[in-house]
């Protein structure tokens, strides 16, 4: 992978309060690539993409998009950058009082003068894609969640992206939806000569489709490499991840201000959160 | 000891106040001008017209009608004694045109129109809508909070303007008819004793600023609120209970400083 990077963290720091939750994370996204973030629930995934979306600025670090250094760009350059992204969220964030189809066209309608044919044209096409091409006049509250997460990637993708965030994409999709998607992904990826940034707990599925793989745990790094390197990787973190076990290096709970049996049997002091 | 802690919680207090009104100005001039930004659109603001005054015109004019007739009866009553009751119509027109109107107007407003406001926009911000229209490049400030502010410095004066209307129909309703004063009187004497510029349009500019304040306060509580079920929840409470405490201050400070 020597290709040029189109996003570029280097030892970024960011924190909530007192709360650490990324402590210095480096990476390079190849143009062109699949790339899966995985780790632990909490752990900051979330808070990782937003950072390179520019919503969220780091207390230290830099983040570099497409040769342009995020801190460092104005208001104007930093939409205008946007423009070229697009995002799934995890909650599908789709507008409550607009169609399905007013969904999709929403940032058509925002940045283009289309036809309406033309307009119509491509969020079709974009809906048959994630096969809900018949659901165009539903209200976003008459769908499930899992249709809610294929409108929400149908409307990510309608300005065709050079950058692709993807927070969660599987979850709460039956097993065919899943493969659908994923290949979905793929697909679109190579069409659009699009780079792809995928944050998944669905290991096997986010590995048949992944070009390269990070973990974060601890806030940091703690392995990265294509999916045949991880799943080889001795390092027992990654292990423990890849192969979900309880036990091992990566907590699973959030860090708590006592220890769990004091908190179930002790009194707390006023006011302190539990 | 509850002494003791009432000054530090007074200055901590202040110090969050302080910073949040900055924000919350900052905010109010950004969205103000967010009119020249490229999403700002026309149809938006027409259709928050349209929802403000569709959401608050009927309790507006039913409100208005009591305030009106009670007006007439509570007149009388006191200038009855002086055997002045030929002023009424002058006592009801100016009492609404000047004060009631714009007050109590702003007052629907902020529990009807602006407590749905907040909760809209910190509805939309629970569920991410604003981040995903910030991902879309498309500013939250210029699309969805620019025509609301507008549209609700539009929409109070003009249902100020019914209310006052019916007000004085309602005023004029228990005076004539019922406590048999001179109907012409009535509005010949209203007619002589108000004045355009000094009477309706200081009305008129209390329900402009009035209706800046309120529906400022509105969006800026959804805008900030925590984004939960229970942040929605408490903006919405916030947002009716300041509003309507600034616009009993606003209309001190306007009536004592401006209008006297
Ligand atoms: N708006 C917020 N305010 C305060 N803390 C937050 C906020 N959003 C996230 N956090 C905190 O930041 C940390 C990282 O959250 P993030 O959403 O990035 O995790 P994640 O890796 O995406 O988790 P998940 O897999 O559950 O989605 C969490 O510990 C969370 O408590
Ligand atoms: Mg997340």
């Amino acid at each position: 992978m020597a290709a040029d990077a189109l996003v570029e963290l280097e030892n970024v720091h960011f924190a909530r309060g007192p709360h650490t939750v990324l402590d210095g994370v480096g990476l390079r996204i190849t143009q062109g690539a699949i790339v899966s973030i995985m780790g632990a629930s909490g752990g900051g995934k979330t808070t990782l993409l937003n950072l390179m979306a520019g919503t969220l600025a780091p207390q230290a670090g830099r983040i570099r998009v497409a040769g342009q250094d995020l801190q460092t760009l104005n208001f104007g350059d930093l939409y205008r950058l946007r423009r070229r992204m697009g995002m799934l969220f995890q909650h599908s964030a789709l507008f409550t009082d607009f169609s399905v189809f007013e969904n999709v066209a929403f940032p058509l309608r925002r940045h283009f003068r289309l036809d309406e044919s033309v307009l119509r044209k491509l969020v079709l096409m974009k809906l048959e894609a994630v096969g809900l091409r018949g659901a165009a006049g539903l209200m976003p509250a008459e769908l499930s969640g899992g249709m809610g997460r294929r409108v929400a990637l149908a409307r990510a993708m309608v300005m065709d992206p050079m950058l692709i965030f993807y927070d969660e994409p599987f979850t709460g999709l039956d097993p065919i939806s899943v493969g659908i998607i994923a290949t979905l992904i793929r697909r679109l990826n190579d069409a659009l000569g699009a780079t792809s940034i995928l944050v998944s707990h669905d290991v096997q599925e986010t590995f048949s489709i992944a070009d390269y793989g990070y973990i974060l745990a601890g806030g940091k790094i703690i392995a990265e490499g294509t999916p045949d390197t991880l799943r080889a990787s001795d390092s027992e973190l990654a292990r423990q991840f890849l192969g979900g076990k309880p036990d091992g290096p990566v907590p699973f709970h959030y860090p708590a201000k006592d220890d769990y049996a004091t908190a179930l049997t002790g009194v707390w002091a006023a006011g302190e959160a539990i | 000891m509850a002494f003791m802690e009432f000054i530090p919680n007074l200055g901590r207090r202040t110090l969050r106040t302080v910073p949040n009104l900055g924000t919350a100005s900052r905010f109010l001039l950004l969205s103000l001008f967010a009119v020249a930004n490229r999403h700002f659109s026309i149809q938006q603001l027409l259709k928050q017209v349209y929802g403000f005054g569709v959401r608050s015109l009927l309790l507006m004019m039913v409100a208005a009608f009591f305030t009106g007739m009670v007006l007439g009866f509570q007149g009388y009553y006191a200038l009855v004694r002086f055997g002045a009751t030929s002023a009424l119509g002058t006592l009801v027109a100016l009492s609404l045109l000047r004060e009631l109107g714009p007050v109590l107007t702003a007052l629907l407003f902020a529990g009807r129109a602006g407590s749905a406001l907040t909760a809209e926009i910190s509805s939309m911000k629970a569920t991410e809508q604003l981040s995903a229209m910030e991902m879309m490049a498309v500013n939250p400030l210029a699309w969805v909070v620019a025509p609301r502010l507008w549209a609700g410095i539009f929409v109070v004066p003009i249902l100020c303007v019914i209310f006052d209307l019916v007000g004085i129909f309602g005023g004029y309703l228990i005076s004539v008819p019922v406590l048999g004063v001179d109907g012409g009187t009535f509005w010949a004497q209203m007619q002589s004793n108000v004045a355009f510029s000094g009477d309706i349009l200081t009305g008129l500019f209390k329900a402009l600023c009035f209706g800046l304040v309120v529906t400022w306060i509105a969006a800026w509580q959804g805008y900030a609120a925590q984004p939960t079920a229970e942040g929605v929840g408490n903006a919405t409470t916030i947002s009716v209970v300041t509003a309507s405490l600034a616009v009993l201050g606003l209309d001190f400070i306007l009536t004592a400083f401006l209008f006297t």
